[in-house]
């Protein structure tokens, strides 16, 4: 038989027949556990991704089955691939189509840095346009460096308070990108 | 049927155009000319329509940039004959700040997103284009990349600058 985890009750007070935690903790785990991607894949970490989401290496594990191909319902954009200064303003119009909360992860060198294409057509890293929570790096990265990165995204989305557009930094971060 | 060889092709084309096209060689096997723009319509259609050479198909056509030649900008088009299975290239070469020269959509539709890719890159203004404007770069552009001016990598690149590596 496999050995079948649960998560942990976040910190609380326990007692017979009662348990009280903060309502952003028991939210926040809920929320991670069952992220919808969207995958924005243009080149070959695209293909990794494919190999992530297949059964051998099985995203659906971290409660990632549910790939939600529009904006409009997904939680997280996984940006896979070299983006073009010619598709920067379609990525920044799907980021800008998804709902709060919405958390970015940039896979691979093309989407952190622009990688090997240091030229006038390719925009060198995704957060020139939008911003980015995580950065995977590799060339393709692996199948296991994409579901880490999943997971600093999920240790993000557990930590975050609930309301994260409310905060300050976080307004601040979007301004600085003309959004908002 | 022969087979259409260069030296016939030539022969044929000259006996025509004679004082207007410099035979440039033939790398390759393929026949490569050079014209100037006042007659390239005229050598196109004479390629394309007649009843022997029928070069029905145009390939490509494309730009290239040598700052040190005296006409720096060049466009490039490729033939090819169907029929005889023949290829053919013609060259123009253009003065800096006059790149100008007729369009070829009005012997081939397919021209016209060549000569848009053209204009794109090299800045090569096809006079009569029915919508000449930037088909692969952003609109906004303001510089024709591919001249040898223009700097390939992008400015913005920060993980290459000196610091990060001592320097």
């Amino acid at each position: 038989m496999s050995d079948i985890q649960l998560v942990d009750a976040p910190p609380g007070i326990e007692g017979p027949g009662y348990f009280t935690t903060a309502v952003d903790k028991a939210i926040g785990i809920a929320r991670s556990y069952s992220l919808w991607p969207l995958p924005f894949a243009t080149s070959c970490c695209g293909i990794e991704f494919m190999a992530t989401m297949s059964p051998h290496y099985d995203l659906a594990r971290f409660g990632a089955e549910r790939l939600s191909f529009s904006p409009r319902q997904a939680d997280l954009l996984m940006v896979m691939g070299t983006i073009s200064k010619k598709m920067g303003p379609v990525l920044r119009q799907v980021y800008l189509q998804m709902a709060e909360p919405r958390w970015v992860m940039a896979v691979g060198a093309c989407a952190s840095s622009g990688g090997i294409f240091d030229t006038y057509s390719v925009l060198q890293g995704i957060d020139e346009v939008i911003p980015v929570d995580v950065y995977v790096p590799g060339c393709p990265p692996r199948p296991e460096a994409i579901i880490d990165g999943f997971m600093d995204i999920q240790k993000l989305v557990q930590s975050e308070t609930l309301r994260r557009r409310n905060e300050p930094e976080y307004q601040k971060l979007l301004a600085s990108y003309g959004i908002l | 049927m022969a087979k259409l060889t260069n030296e016939a092709l030539l022969k044929k084309i000259t006996d025509r155009f004679s004082d207007k096209l410099t035979l440039l060689g033939e790398p390759f096997g393929l026949l490569t000319l050079e014209t100037g723009r006042e007659q390239l319509i005229d050598i196109l259609t004479y390629l394309k329509t007649d009843p022997e050479l029928q070069f029905g198909f145009l390939t490509d056509i494309t730009g290239i940039h040598y700052p040190d030649q005296d006409k720096p900008i060049g466009v490039i088009y490729h033939l090819h004959s169907l029929v005889n299975n023949v290829r053919i290239r013609l060259k123009v070469f253009l003065n800096d700040g006059d790149e100008h020269i007729p369009t070829a959509t009005v012997l081939w539709n397919g021209a016209n997103w060549m000569e848009r890719e053209t204009y794109d890159f090299f800045g090569v203004i096809f006079d009569g284009h029915p919508d000449l404007r930037r088909i692969l770069n952003v609109d906004d552009m303001v510089a024709y990349p591919m001249r040898k001016e223009f700097p390939l990598e992008d400015p913005n690149r920060v993980d290459k600058k000196d610091y990060f590596f001592g320097r």
